[in-house]
């Protein structure tokens, strides 16, 4: 299911990554943050959203590790960050689809005004489609309950395909086979 | 036809910019759209779509009662109603109780409906459109072209003009600048709006869900970032079940733009909290304005299965040549006509219903499985049992229900030897009426019809007998087309009998809307053909074929003449199309096509009513290659030819431009001949090339078999 997710991901211009255990992923994240140019400043700095990823990871060393990485979010806050960080709990192969209870705003916040969003999923929450999504999602207790499928896009201007209107213009996945998972 | 829509449409298929981004718009979306369904059963799951949204057709009481208590009990404030003015007052009372100044939207075909912006605007709210499309035509005072496209009339410098008087600064036409110019622009309208309206793509009655999907992500911020959310649903966007929103998701990306999936989609289900942990003033609002009356009328309520894709308009070959304006304000296209129609009114729809060709393409692609045609031929019949026909039409029917004096007049207009388009009546009559059109000439009345030279006609006495239904165009016009079936039949040991009561199958009333003259026509021929006892009633024409197979029988339902449709019925059961009688002859041994030729390229175009409505496509194709031809297959093979009946001598605007492309398309082949299996395809086609001084032949698939039998 992965391999089939990566490839309809990446027909819709996200970028897929994966990685074994939790350690990895966030030396990955840390990387991919500094050479973009992480920074305290607007437009440049980072907001990660509450997440079980961040379960026993001491927040206060990674801010240090890496200036322009916030950890509470608000919509000022999102407005101007470049980039947001957000666990997603599953991942629809056939569609390259990721999927979120995003009853929480700040889940969405972070997903929707940065310019780039990385997510972070447990490799467990992939899901074959959209139907098996279904079953596992009840509205009686998911509000919101949001789909991703690339980054923003439009093509209203001539019909050109073009990245990043409203919402993020990037979509960087991350699979962490060792988070546990919603499913 | 009123002046003002001429005028539109002349003025639409003039501008270049948007006939030529609808024409390369629809040519991609064919192959894309082909694509995104790889690997799907379209039929299977359009058969699944079309039970589930009948079903809520059926039950749209139930399921918005159902909806507002489960929505209610979530938390959201839920409001029915069956009157756009009451959705008015509702929405601006909402924004009084709560100062809004300021409103963001996300697309919503509902809120144009009801003309929700302008209502609120003159209350002195700022209404601000977020989806790019329609913040565009908002900026430019427009109104969409297209339902998914808003915008698609635009081009780039028409845009970067609007942007740079918008934000006060020269923009040049870089299309991911504009885009960026419009995400920087419209991001503080989101933050500071106090308000967020959206429409809904589906509601969902046992949760109580509304269902949103957008590419660029703004029905996201409008749905998150005001702390009031109102959503505009009209009820045939219900469904019963949580687990159908997959069924119907499967299907609305991919036909809408040829995406697997939207980027965004959102489903919710009552107030979330908002960024101050407040909680959302969640309000949705059921709106009926006269969808239920819909849902009661047993021909339409299948238009309430539509979801909206819009594929119908990609499709649609005259849509990409006059684009969305010329439909009206709101829903354009073959759906909108019909939308058109009812949520306006009957006579709105009184210009633009006259714009289909009943070429079917739409029906085709359509995941609601929605006869659009269909539907379409139900509101002229109304508007003309309403309005009556007009007087030269009417004179017209009473002469075409008359075989004698009809056929009397076709032969008077031969002996004169004049094509169809001189002599005051014979230019009027339906099939063959004429103000000669640009870029064809048309054929002249033979000199000696069909009817007559069959007399002349030996052939064996043979025990299994055919019925011939010529159609007015093989009698009147190619009566050799005629000669050549008899040919091809009589070697496989079928004679041809031919009931010289028969008459015009009605196919030019009935497109007219004159339904009690179709009924006529049909009585006459029921008579005609099942007067001797015969194994089949063959047809070369496949608009007639249509007629004796299907529209008989629709045309008696509508009316409610039943005590004719078991007659109907049993004309429909012996009737087939040459092709497929043909291939079933050769393929059984009883017809054999000269071995070993080698007749060089030849293209084939589709008839409408043959490829869509009888699904045969494959047979002439197949027979054609045992002759001996190379079958090479021309770019949008079946393409309209923009002939239908008389469509192309009322609208020579639009079926002129249609035409053009069908024969660039044949050209493009390189084949010195094109073959088809619709002697009105022919007229239109021969017609079309004959103008152009281009060296190929047309013939019809019966003529060319004809001249490969094996002795
Ligand atoms: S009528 Fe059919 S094709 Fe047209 S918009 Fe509706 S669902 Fe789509
Ligand atoms: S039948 Fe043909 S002309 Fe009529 S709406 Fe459908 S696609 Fe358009």
């Amino acid at each position: 299911m992965y391999d089939q997710f990566k490839t309809r991901a990446e027909g819709v211009s996200a970028e897929v990554h994966r990685f074994d255990t939790k350690n990895v992923a966030l030396d990955f994240i840390h990387r991919f943050l500094k050479e973009e140019g992480i920074a305290d400043s607007e437009n440049a700095y980072a907001l990660w959203a509450d997440c079980p990823f961040l379960e026993g990871i001491d927040r206060k060393a990674l801010q240090n590790e890496t200036a322009g990485l916030k950890f509470e979010v608000s919509r000022e806050l999102a407005d101007k960050a470049r980039f947001g960080i957000s666990q997603m709990q599953w991942a629809l192969a056939d569609t390259g689809t990721l999927a979120q209870d995003s009853s929480a705003i700040e889940q969405r916040l972070v997903s929707s005004l940065p310019t780039i969003h990385i997510a972070l999923v447990p490799t467990s929450g992939l899901l074959p489609d959209m139907p098996t999504l279904l079953t596992k999602t009840n509205p009686n207790d998911c509000g919101y309950l949001a789909m991703i499928t690339g980054p923003s896009r439009t093509a209203d201007i001539e019909r050109v395909l073009t990245i990043g209107v409203h919402g993020p213009d990037r979509l960087i996945i991350v699979f962490v086979d060792e988070l546990g998972g919603a499913s | 036809m009123s002046n003002e829509f001429k005028e539109s449409i002349h003025k639409a298929v003039n501008n270049a910019n948007l006939t030529g981004a609808l024409g390369k718009f629809s040519e991609a979306y064919k192959v894309n759209r082909a694509k995104a369904y790889e690997g799907i059963d379209f039929e299977e799951l359009r058969g699944r779509i079309a039970e589930l949204k009948s079903y809520a057709a059926s039950h749209l009481d139930e399921l918005s009662e159902l909806f507002a208590r489960n929505a209610t009990e979530r938390g959201a404030k839920v409001f029915r109603t069956s009157d756009p003015a009451k959705v008015r007052e509702y929405i601006l009372k909402v924004a009084q109780d709560n100062n809004v100044k300021t409103v963001v939207k996300s697309k919503s075909m509902a809120t144009e409906e009801i003309h929700l912006n302008q209502y609120l605007e003159k209350a002195g709210i700022i209404v601000g459109e977020t989806d790019l499309g329609e913040w565009i035509i908002q900026l430019a005072g427009q109104t969409p072209s297209h339902m998914v496209m808003p915008a698609i009339h635009m081009t780039k410098e028409e845009v970067s003009d609007l942007f740079s008087k918008e934000i006060d600064e020269r923009l040049t036409s870089d299309i991911p600048r504009l885009v960026k110019v419009a995400r920087d622009r419209l991001r503080p309208s989101f933050l500071q709006a106090d308000m967020g309206i959206s429409g809904g793509n589906i509601a969902v009655a046992e949760t109580g869900s509304i269902v949103l999907m957008t590419n660029e992500g703004n029905a996201r911020l409008v749905t998150s970032l005001p702390k009031i959310h109102i959503a505009l649903v009209g009820i045939e966007k219900l469904i019963e079940k949580y687990a159908d929103v997959a069924t119907i998701l499967k299907a609305l990306p991919r036909s809408a733009t040829a995406q697997l999936l939207t980027s965004y989609v959102s489903i919710i289900t009552g107030p979330t909290p908002n960024p101050d942990g407040s909680m959302k003033d969640l309000h949705i609002i059921l709106m009926d304005n006269r969808r239920s009356e819909m849902a009661a009328d047993p021909k339409f309520k299948q238009a309430l299965q539509c979801i909206r894709c819009a594929s119908c308009l990609n499709v649609c070959p005259v849509f990409r040549l006059v684009g969305g304006h010329v439909f009206g304000q709101v829903y354009t296209g073959g759906i909108g006509t019909i939308l058109t129609a009812w949520f306006d009114e009957l006579k709105k729809s009184e210009d633009i219903q006259g714009l289909c060709i009943q070429c079917g393409a739409c029906k085709d692609v359509c995941p609601g499985k929605i006869d659009i045609p269909d539907l379409i031929m139900e509101i002229r019949r109304r508007l003309v049992k309403e309005q009556g026909l007009p007087l030269l039409q009417k004179t017209i029917y009473s002469v075409v229900n008359n075989r004698h004096l009809f056929h009397g007049i076709l032969r008077a207009a031969s002996i004169a030897g004049k094509p169809f388009t001189s002599g005051k009546f014979v230019r009027h009559l339906p099939m063959f009426l004429a103000d000669l059109t640009d870029g064809r000439s048309l054929p002249a009345i033979a000199s000696e019809p069909f009817r007559d030279r069959f007399k002349k006609i030996k052939q064996p006495k043979l025990m299994e007998k055919a019925a011939f239904y010529a159609g007015c165009l093989i009698d009147f016009a190619y009566p050799e087309m005629g000669e050549a079936l008899v040919k091809v039949l009589n070697k496989a040991g079928i004679e041809v009998v031919f009931p010289q009561d028969q008459t015009c199958c009605g196919a030019p009333a009935r497109y007219n809307g004159a339904y009690e003259v179709a009924a006529g026509n049909a009585i006459d021929n029921i008579k005609a053909l099942l007067a001797e006892e015969v194994k089949y009633v063959i047809s070369a024409c496949p608009t007639c074929t249509v007629a004796l197979d299907h529209e008989f029988i629709s045309t008696f339902e509508s009316l409610e003449q039943t005590e004719w449709i078991p007659k109907a019925k049993e004309l429909a059961a012996k009737t087939v199309d040459f092709s497929t009688l043909v291939k079933k002859l050769v393929d059984e041994g009883r017809l054999s096509l000269k071995d070993g030729q080698k007749l060089g390229k030849i293209t084939y175009h589709d008839s409408c009513h043959l490829k869509r409505t009888l699904k045969v496509s494959e047979q002439p194709r197949e027979l054609l290659g045992k002759a001996g031809y190379e079958v090479t297959e021309m770019f949008e093979c079946d393409m309209c030819c923009g002939m239908g009946g008389s469509y192309s001598m009322k609208l020579p605007e639009i079926s002129g431009p249609i035409l053009k492309r069908k024969l660039h398309n044949i050209r493009e082949t390189g084949a010195p001949l094109v073959a088809m299996d619709c002697p009105g395809c022919v007229m239109q086609i021969r017609g079309g090339l004959d103008q152009d001084g281009a060296d190929i032949k047309v013939r019809h698939t019966v003529e060319l078999l004809a001249e490969q039998l094996k002795d």
